[in-house]
């Protein structure tokens, strides 16, 4: 074909709703010269968005997910291609009423209007339903359905009007060509057999196929095509006389994983209940060889049957309808469940917009296109979705396909904020773990590794201390006292946490600190042995993360963050190189290991193993130094996210478990015990109102606002100060707070627990939601007990104006409303040891 | 009114079907299974005889253990017993072979439980395309056959069948027992409803082993010819597209 172009600046391969949305925001944003292709014809080009029910329930308990969703319904309404007929969620355990009273917080505290009804109200809004196999519902007057392809065509369309767009149906790419990057792999070429085009950039937004055109350049794009089996069943008179497309609400059968979506005179009847189906992805058929299209693959009947007898036992006249039309169409599942959206970390300018619903397409379209053009989006935080949050051991089908298969019956499902992965564990460990299992450490998994969070050989703390238990089932899931326990030994005697899954790096060369000095906010030009704790910021002064730097050397730096960051900031970071070769950067996480040694003994019994000082004149609070500790080499630095003298102890891995034998087997001279992450995470970080990234610290938020600004800003310039500067010239519209419960009793008398969870509001003495003047909602961004200040604490973002202490607010949790007081605000949230008297003992 | 359908299980493929290494099979990996659509035909045809005269419709198949899919579907849309002659040599029996085992599975039911009175075929089973099985079974039970039926009454126990020839209609009468190949377009098969599909799955399924030997016929090997690349041509969209759409189909010479 003579017109097919050589060259563009941007290719999209994929024209389903993704991939359509993004190239019209694009043009918005003021790309021009793009291509998008497909190997299948339009409208339809065969994937997951032209068998898709098109429906959209806005309320969930991610923000993430909501700003998407809700953005989604937004330009779906705009276009006039959005049928709002609500939806009601019904429940038939009295474990999915619970839930509902979950949702109801988190509709609230997203602005959702949303009710709770009896099962007589369900009645009167879907008639022909079973009222005695249903306990309640969840009505949501906002869920509507939508008509996906004929969103991507208008937005293609928008495209190719302005004379931005090409568009190339039927045409397969048969390669992603790179060429050698300053850093790494640089896309090239897609060359497609129609030709190929040499071009800039290239997205990724083939849904199930997107492993494959990843693999061809080299990346990863880590998902699975699975099943989800539908049926469409009719006609039905009851449908028939109501001459619309959708007169009735969406059911959504919760407990057993399905769904009743009217279509004209049909209903839909979904389920996500049937066994996980996974396929690789050479295992979809081509365009040609489907019987239907690729995604809408055979029905296997047999994995359907049941779900069958549930539809007809919640609505009856189902099992006279005839069944017209059944697939096993085909989803992209990620390992978590999220997306995975943003740049490869594989490739540079290679980019993926995949594992996306049509309830949030859209908005996924929006978000890349905003992170393309400005380095970061700007319509929602991507923490959950970012494809740079897989470590490598978590891209490879193994790990994909068994999460896949464990989370896709709990699409529906009732997930607990804590819950912990069945699957794929033990595959990341730290050097000690056939100690901390003697000591009966119960794992939680921080970012692949295991990670013990509490320590059942501590459980006799519990009686020494006296710690409550929980009286709600739900709130003492996947907790125990044993934490409080730990935490309050920890203050009294000593505690060692196993850090070993810190994500650690180091750069070094000629260039390094310009390099550095670039990246983050706070001034490196500190002395050899000198830290930094710094924001680092996105273009638009939100944080992109927040990190521990140490200068080991006068060219050398060590840049420590956390378990759950690691991978989004090592790509942050390599992405930043110089490229000139002046600036080198190593991931030394598998090299070394991190214990963390606290509490008043914990001077003495490191001291007792080590002939270094270890007094604040000769080792002062913030500095790292080389220590021989027991004769091994270790980097010592005295820091403390506790609030308790001590250090972070660094080794290499293969000395990490006789180092751990020597500090406990000095520590019992000092009843030292092992701590979990419970008290390193949450009782000790919230006690002294230390931040965290992903809860309190994400893009929608600015250093100054978290109370994270230094008094002044250093003169080299770095990513984000222009935005940064900005922000520090006026008083901020929101400030982070510390706030105190007053009252945990609920409407039954006993005491509940907010999990912190991201979902939580917080209201107006009256119960109003609260929101800034930037449309931001307060809402529990960390939630704790603080064992040591005898008060169960809460952290939120909260207007400026709600910010005096002692102002009395409320917190919605499951439903309900409890008493909370602001407590602390500002750079100093700490309620224990304000003064830091303790951690520079 | 006792009725045989036989039924065969088919692969359901798309526009392009794949040949397996060996050449002499469809490669089926991915594909989904179905009945010929000229047999489901058969057996719509079958279900309302029934529910006008009353009796049974029994459905027989010769193929592997997972035609019993196809048997469950015909539970669902009207069959009374089944019948699975089975054959897991992983292939297709020639058709002589399979007439065999069918001619034999008849006499064995009919001494059982009484004459047929109407044994109905697909005309040609939708991935072989053989046009045989019928046929020889007709002859081997010495009864009338007419194939490409596409239209039934019945008188008493005499079958008036039509089908349509390039001429007009040419119209039939057999007396019972009798044997038909059915078309597809006769009439619109039914789908199964979801209280069907749950009965079906309780449906008792006899399976009658047949001892037969192959036939004379051998399947040398499959050919796929090459795919005719159709270029999409648009005229345009909307109500603007209209002028040159008249002008096409003038060209075509069908205005």
């Amino acid at each position: 074909m003579s017109d097919f172009p050589t060259k563009a600046k941007c290719v999209v391969i994929g024209a389903g709703i993704v991939g359509n949305c993004l190239v019209g925001h694009l043009t918005d944003m003021g790309w021009d010269d793009i291509v998008l292709l497909d190997k299948g014809p339009l409208p339809n080009p065969g994937g997951s968005t032209g068998h898709a029910s098109n429906f959209i329930f806005p309320a969930d308990h991610s923000k993430e997910i909501v700003d998407l969703t809700l953005d989604s319904q937004k330009q779906y309404e705009e276009l006039g291609l959005q049928n709002t007929c609500g939806g009601i969620e019904v429940a038939r355990t009295p474990e999915r009423l619970e839930e509902f009273k979950r949702r109801m917080t988190s509709a609230t505290c997203w602005g959702i209007p949303s009710e709770l009804l009896t099962p007589a109200e369900v009645k009167e809004r879907v008639p022909f339903i079973s009222v005695d196999v249903i306990l309640g519902g969840f009505y949501t007057p906002s869920v509507s359905a939508v008509d996906s392809l004929e969103t991507g065509t208008q937005m293609r369309k928008k495209a190719q009007d302005a004379g931005s767009l090409q568009v190339f149906a039927n045409t397969e790419v048969i390669d992603i060509e790179t060429s050698t990057g300053p850093n790494k792999p640089l896309v090239q070429a897609v060359l497609t057999d129609k030709g190929r085009i040499e071009c800039e950039t290239v997205v990724i937004a083939c849904g199930v196929w997107s492993p494959r055109l990843a693999e061809m350049a080299g990346a990863t794009i880590p998902l699975t095509p699975a099943v989800h089996q539908m049926a469409d069943v009719g006609p039905f008179d009851v449908l028939v006389e109501t001459q619309q497309e959708l007169a009735y609400p969406i059911v959504r059968d919760m407990d057993t994983f399905c769904y009743e979506r009217q279509s004209a005179g049909s209903m839909e009847v979904g389920s996500y209940a049937h066994r996980p189906i996974l396929h690789r992805v050479d295992e979809i058929p081509s365009n040609n060889e489907a019987a239907l299209s690729p995604t809408e693959m055979p029905f296997t009947a047999d994995d359907f049957d049941q779900q069958m007898e549930e539809a007809i036992e919640l609505m009856e006249f189902l099992g006279d309808g005839e069944i017209k039309y059944a697939i096993n169409g085909l989803l992209s599942l990620t390992p978590d469940a999220n997306p995975v959206l943003g740049p490869t970390v594989e490739v540079d300018n290679l980019w993926s917009a995949a594992a996306v619903w049509v309830k949030e397409g859209p908005g996924v379209g929006r978000l890349v296109a905003e992170w393309m053009t400005h380095g970061y989006p700007h319509l929602t935080d991507p923490h959950g979705a970012d494809i740079a949050r897989f470590y490598p051991q978590q891209r490879n089908v193994h790990h994909i396909e068994a999460r896949a298969e464990e989370h896709f019956n709990k699409t529906y499902g009732i997930v607990h904020p804590r819950e912990q992965w069945a699957t794929r564990r033990d595959i990341t460990t730290g050097p000690v773990k056939a100690r901390t299992d003697v000591l009966e450490a119960f794992y939680f998994e921080a970012g692949g590794w295991e990670r013990p969070h509490w320590y059942e050989s501590n459980s006799d703390l519990v009686a020494t201390y006296e710690v409550p238990g929980r009286d709600h089932e739900w709130d003492a899931r996947w907790w125990t006292p044993i934490s409080d326990a730990e935490h309050l030994h920890m203050r009294d005697q000593a505690g060692i946490v196993d850090l070993s899954a810190f994500q650690v790096f180091e750069v070094s060369g000629p260039g390094v600190l310009d390099y550095i000095e670039h990246m983050v906010v706070n001034k490196c030009d500190v002395k050899i042995g000198g830290s930094i704790y710094t924001p680092v910021l996105n273009s638009s002064g939100g944080f992109r993360s927040d990190l521990t730097i140490l200068r080991l050397g006068h060219n050398r730096f060590r840049i420590i963050t956390g378990a759950f960051d690691g991978g989004r900031d090592e790509y942050w970071f390599r992405h930043n190189l110089p490229g000139d070769g002046t600036v080198q950067f190593e991931n030394r996480t598998n090299g070394l290991c991190t214990f963390g040694v606290w509490g008043p003994n914990a001077i003495s019994i490191l001291q007792g193993i080590t002939e270094s000082h270890l007094d604040q004149s000769a080792f002062p609070y913030g500095t790292c130094q080389e220590v021989l500790i027991a004769g091994l080499p270790t980097d010592m630095f005295r820091v403390s996210y506790v609030g308790d003298a001590g250090f972070e102890i660094y080794t290499p891995t293969q000395h990490g478990l006789a180092l751990w034998d020597a500090i406990i087997d000095q520590g019992s001279n000092f009843d030292l015990r092992p701590v979990g992450a419970a008290v390193y995470g949450t009782s000790g970080r919230i006690e002294k109102g230390y931040r965290l990234m992903g809860a309190e610290l994400d893009s929608e938020y600015t250093p100054v606002e978290a109370g994270l600004a230094r008094p002044k800003v250093k003169v080299a310039d770095f990513i984000g100060k222009e935005a940064y500067l900005t922000a520090r010239e006026g008083a901020p519209c929101a400030q982070l707070c510390v706030l105190t419960v007053e009252s945990h009793a609920c409407i039954d008398g006993y005491n509940r627990f907010p999990m912190g969870a991201g979902n939580e509001p917080i209201l107006t003495s009256s119960g109003e939601r609260i929101v800034d003047a930037k449309g931001r909602v307060s809402r529990v961004t960390t939630a704790g007990n603080a064992p040591s200040v005898g008060k169960y604490l809460l952290m939120a973002y909260l207007p400026t104006d709600l910010c005096e202490i002692g102002t009395d607010l409320q917190v919605m949790y499951q439903n309900e409303n409890y008493p909370v007081k602001v407590a602390a605000t500002g750079a100093n949230l700490a309620l224990f040891d304000p003064d830091n008297g303790r951690m520079k003992a | 009114m006792r009725v045989l359908v036989c039924v065969k299980r088919v692969p359901a493929p798309g526009s392009r079907i794949n040949i397996s290494p060996d050449q002499l099979n469809v490669d089926t990996a991915h594909l989904g299974f179905t009945t010929s659509p000229h047999e489901e035909c058969a057996l719509e045809e079958a279900a309302q005889i029934i529910e006008e005269h009353g009796g049974t419709v029994t459905v027989l198949t010769a193929g592997p253990t997972e035609a019993e899919e196809q048997l469950r579907y015909a539970a669902s849309v009207g069959g009374t017993d089944f019948v699975l002659i089975p054959n897991n040599s992983g292939g297709d029996w020639d058709p002589e072979r399979t007439a065999n085992a069918i001619t034999q599975a008849v006499n064995k039911l009919e001494a059982e439980d009484g004459q047929f009175d109407l044994i109905m075929f697909g005309n040609e089973s939708a991935d072989a395309g053989g046009f045989q099985v019928g046929v020889r079974v007709a002859v081997a039970l010495d009864r009338p056959i007419v194939n490409g039926i596409k239209g039934i009454e019945i008188n008493d126990r005499v079958f008036t069948a039509r089908r349509e020839v390039d001429t007009g209609v040419e119209v039939y009468q057999l007396e019972a027992p009798a044997v038909l190949g059915i078309r597809e377009g006769i009439n619109l098969p039914r789908y199964p409803t979801m209280k069907g599909r749950l009965a079906s799955k309780k449906a008792e399924i006899a399976i009658a082993p047949i001892e037969v030997h192959p036939g004379g016929q051998n399947k040398v090997r499959l050919h796929r010819p090459e795919e005719r690349v159709t270029e999409t041509n648009v005229l345009g969209e909307s109500a603007a597209a209209a002028a040159r759409v008249v002008d096409l189909l003038d060209e075509l010479g069908v205005l």
